[in-house]
């Protein structure tokens, strides 16, 4: 019996890729965002970043995130 | 049109609505665990995506079986026996509130009926292991390390951030992630019940031989799908959303992020994996990324053992009904009278505790079953 270990191994490793880099983009977008929000108690963590600085983080994961998304959309429409 | 070929199409819509509540969990388990979306907005989104799924894709099942059986000792009779056996084991598996794979359960309703049909030799074994048992087990290992490592970077990444904000934002992009997973099961599942219709038209002669779907049967099948999908099938939801973890937003969106990454690789690259499976592992691994004794791996063994039974148990109630729809007309008819009464029987047995959207979320915090155990 003939297993395609190969193309196996490429599906691995791209989906690997496409997840881990979607999810990573829109948590650290997730973080920049809040920056934008006072701490909820004194004792909080200080915000990661600036408030500009997060936003426009943000912003730029986002956009590659939703980048990614809408790769996965064409490929759905193409097939 | 003869009896059994309306019996074919009767049955092939049947079995994609099957097929649609099976698989609403598939995208909405762990956004309407979490909360990202209401229950009942939860899957009429995902009725009205396969819808628009259905109509997308253009790419037809040209094969029934998938080379699994002789596709030339295919006849009306042999897909009425497998739609039967395949229907019966969705409904007894939704009943028990377990994600199994629609297609390996109309493999298997396929093959038993063409057992009976044409004998053993119409069967290709090889074939069986290579796409059906392989898949089987390769799905929920590659889905699951991939959720698993995402919900990893998540939760490393996410400390950093103020927690209403990570919160609300992951619930937010769930449902960007669950619907692309409802649409692209509706791109795939729709379309083999259309290549059913169509194959069964083209045998008996109302298709020429290479006519793809007429409208009426795109139609149909998307609504027939969408349907099902947007009853929702709140047992499943609640085993894979509440059963096998205590599922958070991050979780649910690595998970679903994953699923959805892994199905259109998988699809487009060429190392078919079964879709059910992918889901199924892709929860375990977001649910062993935040904590792994959180996992309920008792729930796991069960589930293995659902989708290890799948392909035989559907194989032979499918030889059964192939046997009986054999003898003619007669036969035929008592086969879909006795199916009928024994989905009636199953849906009657599910009244006893039901699950629906008010209470699909209520599950008692059961102490989590201990690794190995």
């Amino acid at each position: 019996m003939h297993i395609a270990w190969g193309s196996l191994g490429v599906v691995f490793v791209v989906s690997f890729g496409a997840a881990v880099a979607v999810v990573v983009l829109v948590t650290v977008a997730l973080v920049g965002l809040s920056s934008r929000v006072q701490p909820s108690s004194p004792d909080a963590r200080p915000a990661a970043f600036s408030s500009s600085t997060g936003t426009a983080l943000a912003a730029i994961c986002l956009a590659a995130a939703a980048a990614i998304v809408l790769y996965g959309l064409w490929v759905i429409v193409s097939a | 049109m003869t009896v059994i070929v309306i019996a074919v199409i009767v049955t092939a819509l049947m079995f994609d609505f099957t097929n649609g509540f099976h698989d609403t969990a598939n995208a909405m388990a762990t956004s309407i665990a979490t909360g990202a979306l209401r229950p009942k907005v939860a899957v009429v989104l995902a009725g009205v995506l396969n819808l628009i799924g259905a109509f997308l894709s253009v790419a037809v099942a040209k094969t029934i079986s998938s080379g699994l059986v002789d596709e030339a000792k295919i006849t009306p009779v042999v897909i009425f026996g497998g739609l039967v056996g395949a229907i019966l084991w969705n409904l007894l598996t939704w009943l028990l509130g377990m994600p199994s794979s629609s297609s390996h359960a109309l493999f298997g309703g396929l093959i038993g009926a063409t057992w009976v049909a044409a004998g053993a030799s119409a069967i290709k074994f090889a074939s069986v292991v290579s796409k059906v048992l392989l898949p089987l087990v390769l799905s929920p290992i590659v889905a699951g390390i991939v959720a698993l490592a995402a919900t990893y970077f998540a939760y490393r990444i996410a400390t950093r951030g103020e927690e209403g904000t990570i919160t609300k934002g992951f619930r937010l992009s769930q449902i960007v992630s669950a619907s692309m997973v409802a649409l692209a099961h509706g791109t795939n599942d729709a379309q083999k019940t259309m290549g059913v219709i169509t194959l069964t038209l083209i045998t008996v002669g109302l298709l020429p031989a290479d006519a793809g779907p007429p409208l009426w049967v795109i139609a149909t099948c998307g609504l027939a799908i969408a349907l099902g999908t947007s009853l929702g099938g709140w047992r499943i939801i609640q085993t894979m959303g509440k059963r096998i973890s205590e599922i958070q937003s991050p979780q649910g969106f690595a998970a679903e992020t994953s699923s959805a990454a892994v199905i259109l690789t998988s699809a487009h690259l060429g190392f078919a994996l079964s879709t059910t499976q992918v889901c199924t592992g892709a929860i375990f691994g977001a649910g062993a990324g935040r904590k792994l004794a959180g996992v309920r791996w008792g729930v796991a063994g069960r589930m293995a053992l659902a989708w290890l039974l799948t392909l035989p148990s559907a194989a032979i109630v499918g030889a059964l009904a192939a046997w009986v729809a054999s003898a003619g007309t007669l036969g035929t008819i008592v086969v879909a009278v006795v199916a009928v009464a024994i989905a009636a029987g199953i849906y009657i047995l599910s009244r006893r505790q039901p699950v629906n959207a008010e209470n699909v979320n209520d599950v008692p915090e059961a102490a989590p079953v201990a690794v190995g155990v």
